[in-house]
């Protein structure tokens, strides 16, 4: 794999010519700054939704189930659908990790770290239902085949309420398992960045993770085992909710298409969750460059195709339902969109059935607006079609006598709103503690995904190398004043040459080999030998910074490229005085222009800069 | 885990691809590598290292099989021995209801299993802390480790050179 020929065509999956340090900024960096307004202002939000949940939930338990209006023979109302519409969410982030690994779609590092968390957030939320509808919360452990004093009884294992259980608690747990050990080796890198508490913090959190090979090694064949059980276990997941309904024998619930339809339905209202969880956090955390439009896209292409599922699934159902000729399930169907529930069945079918269509058309499936405002409606569409599953279906099944209505009380509601804060709190606190995209990763694609080497954007001279500034004399003769113009024939990493009408394309890497420290560019008694260039062709650096720069051992436009600019300032801020308080920020690129000699680009900046600002 | 008081001494690179040459110049010249850190799983390293593939999988086979056994025969045990009862009209022991249980509990067992067989075998856990070589390894630096307790000066100048001439950027010392 390391000289791949990678395609021109294929478009990057990271932009900004990013190196592996520049990768660990910008993913890092989030955890390490203090949170903006908006993220308070969010976090405050979440926050009092939860307190509205927490108060809901006691007062159910204090008052009992009759707070809610569930009743004959509505047994199930918001409890079950919100239950349903959790799990359904979680669905995306295991689909991400798990499932396109096993594909090898590479896109997926840019969002799985966080549609993992997700997951686990969400399944959080939905076991919350379960546990609180039951009435007698305080013996809830009932449900749990413990040996106990009273036979000992034992639950009833053919029932998919208790499948649903362990469905349910090794799905959260083996989310929980799969993303921590994604987790470890990011940790580690914000352990090793961090100082003081953080630094304890992290280091406990990354499990005294060093990096070994041996470790990787073990690491991912653990990635893809996890990936191979995640895979049937999320199917499975889904299927057995489904069972719930298809096990029965009400009309419009006993249908065998349930389990497909509902694990579709699943993925289709998850990655739409992912997608507006995403496209809030890119912007926020200045992440486009690693959650890109390609990104967007594909997931949006998930969602045109689940959605489609889903919608046939719909149409299979009305066909079946005539075509059996059976009165009750017929009935089932003209109920749902003529009964007085008929406002949640055709919002369900103009949410879940028309929007994603909408998606076949590449501008919409690429534009962010659009995609942030139908995954929302997507989500909308998705809690309508539990919602008609359960409360219509219910509300009147085979004796008319027995028919009602349900509406929730303003208790059901606020566990709704509680578990929406809960979720929210969660994702607000986690992309503020961990790292939003999976670090190790990303930096793993690098070089097959990043957008100086694939795409039609790639320059023709390979990539540019974000080392740490060092004293790079001349001792090495041409090799190293050469490394931006890729073609040295000896240095040629065997790249085949050959590729399309733009001249031959360089190897992919084209590190100049950096040498040790002590023998560059100095001599015996440390004076500097090695090439010097105008600094002050820079804005911003006169002959007295180009000094101050030569001290620091900064002699080329090269060095200056590559030199960090808190280096540069910490350089400045030494010199003190009206130096202290010059912004070099636009130096290192201005010099890389230079040393690329690209002059008239660099001119053209410098009209638009003042005084290099 | 490890033994303490290893004299190392370890050379950071800038890029995989250099790592990867730099190995098979040690290999060439059979230099014992203590080990390789990288920032990220480089492909194309374990057999460089003559590493052996690992047995996680086989552990997770055998997990996931203890899984299906535990659940299937305790279900079995419970409704046909313990206490049986009717349910819906079925036989007692009702195989395909059983099923869902048994594949949850297979994928459970496997997947807690192997996670703990990893961690324990690679000497992590919470509150582990391995003395590592250098922060900017998680960063972007890829290391190599030569352990050089029972080295002579020779043979550490030999080391040096290595480094120098397969292009590390730095060469450090540590004890760990």
């Amino acid at each position: 794999m390391s000289h791949a020929v990678v395609s021109r065509i294929r478009e990057p999956l990271i932009t900004g010519n990013k190196s592996y340090h520049d990768i660990t900024e910008d993913l890092v960096g989030p955890t390490e700054k203090a949170p903006g307004l908006s993220w308070v202002i969010a976090l405050m939000i979440s926050l009092g939704f939860l307190s509205l949940g927490v108060f809901c939930i006691l007062w159910t338990i204090w008052f009992g189930i009759g707070a809610w209006n569930l009743n004959r023979t509505i047994g199930w109302g918001w409890d079950i659908t919100n239950f349903v519409w959790w799990i359904g969410i979680g669905h995306a982030g295991t689909l991400i990790s798990a499932i396109l690994l096993l594909f090898r779609q590479k896109w997926r590092t840019g969002v799985n770290r966080a549609a993992e968390a997700m997951t686990i957030f969400a399944v959080l939320c939905a076991a919350l239902f379960p546990g609180i509808h039951v009435g007698r919360m305080w013996v809830v452990f009932f449900f749990f085949p413990y040996p106990n004093t009273r036979g000992p009884l034992w639950v009833n294992f053919n029932s998919p309420l208790l499948w649903d259980l362990f469905a349910i608690s090794t799905y959260f747990t083996v989310s929980l398992l799969f993303w921590y050990t994604g987790l470890v080796p990011d940790f580690a890198t914000v352990r090793d960045r961090a100082k003081g508490i953080r630094k304890k913090i992290y280091n406990f959190l990354s499990f005294g993770w060093t990096g070994s090979a041996k470790h990787w090694q073990r690491w991912e064949y653990l990635s893809l085992v996890l990936a191979g059980i995640a895979t049937p276990l999320v199917l499975s997941v889904h299927t057995i909710v489904s069972f719930d309904f298809a096990t029965s024998v009400i009309p419009g619930w006993h249908t065998t298409i349930f389990p497909p339809y509902f694990v579709a339905g699943a993925i289709f209202s998850g990655f739409a969750m992912v997608l507006t969880l995403m496209l809030i956090t890119r912007k926020v955390l200045h992440l486009e460059d690693y959650i890109t439009i390609e990104h967007i896209e594909s997931m949006n292409k998930v969602i045109l195709a689940t959605g489609s599922i889903v919608g046939v699934a719909y149409l299979t159902e009305l066909f079946v339902a005539w075509y059996s000729q059976y009165p009750y399930e017929q009935f089932a169907f003209f109920n749902r969109a003529l009964g007085p529930y008929y406002w949640s069945y055709w919002g369900m079918m103009a949410c879940n059935v028309i929007t994603p269509q909408l998606f076949w058309s590449r501008k919409i499936r690429r534009s962010i607006f659009l995609t942030f405002l139908l995954s929302i409606v997507v989500n909308i569409g998705m809690w309508f079609e539990r919602f008609v599953i359960i409360a219509t279906t219910l509300a009147r099944d085979y004796l008319p006598s027995s028919w009602s209505y349900y509406v929730p009380t303003w208790v059901e509601i606020g566990i709704f709103l509680g578990t929406m804060g809960i979720f929210f709190t969660l994702y607000l606190i986690f992309t503020r503690v961990a790292p939003v995209v999976a670090i190790a990763e990303i930096k793993a694609i690098l070089k097959t995904g990043g957008d100086q080497y694939v795409g039609p954007n790639a320059p023709e001279h390979g990539h540019h190398d974000h080392s740490h500034a060092h004293a790079g004399g001349d001792d090495h003769k041409h090799e190293h004043t050469d490394d931006h113009h890729g073609l040295h024939g000896g240095d040629d990493k065997g790249i085949d040459p050959k590729l399309g009408g733009a001249g031959t394309i360089a190897p992919l890497v084209s590190t100049p080999k950096e040498k040790l420290q002590d023998s560059a560019g100095y001599d015996a008694s440390r004076n500097y030998t090695g090439s010097k260039d105008d600094l002050t062709k820079i804005e911003g650096i006169g002959t007295k910074v180009q000094g101050l720069l030569n001290d620091a051992g900064i002699f080329t436009w090269l060095q200056l490229s590559r030199a960090e600019e808190s280096f540069i300032k910490t350089v400045l801020e030494k010199a003190g005085g009206v130096y202290a308080s010059m912004k070099p920020g636009t130096w290192a690129k201005q010099a890389e222009m230079a040393h690329e000699g690209k002059w008239d680009a660099l001119k053209k900046w410098q009209d638009e800069l003042d005084g290099g600002v | 885990m490890v033994s303490k008081n290893r004299e190392v001494l370890y050379g950071l690179y800038n890029d995989e691809e250099e790592l990867l040459d730099a190995i098979k110049v040690a290999n060439k010249d059979h230099l014992e590598i203590m080990d390789v850190f990288t920032p990220f799983p480089v492909h194309g390293l374990d057999p460089l290292l003559g590493l052996k593939e690992s047995r996680l999988h086989q552990a997770g086979f055998v997990y996931g099989a203890i899984g299906t056994l535990t659940a299937f025969l305790f279900m079995s045990w419970v409704f046909t021995r313990d206490w049986p009862v009717i349910f819906g009209g079925k036989p007692y022991w009702s195989v395909p209801a059983f099923i869902p249980i048994t594949f949850e509990l297979t994928v459970l067992f496997c997947a807690i299993g192997m996670v703990v067989t990893f961690y324990v075998v690679c000497g992590l856990g919470p509150g582990v802390t391995s003395p590592y070589l250098d922060p900017r390894i998680t960063d972007d630096k890829f290391c190599i480790a030569f352990q050089t307790n029972d080295n002579s000066t020779s043979e550490i100048d030999n080391l040096r050179n290595f480094f120098r001439t397969t292009g590390a950027s730095e060469v450090n010392t540590k004890v760990i």
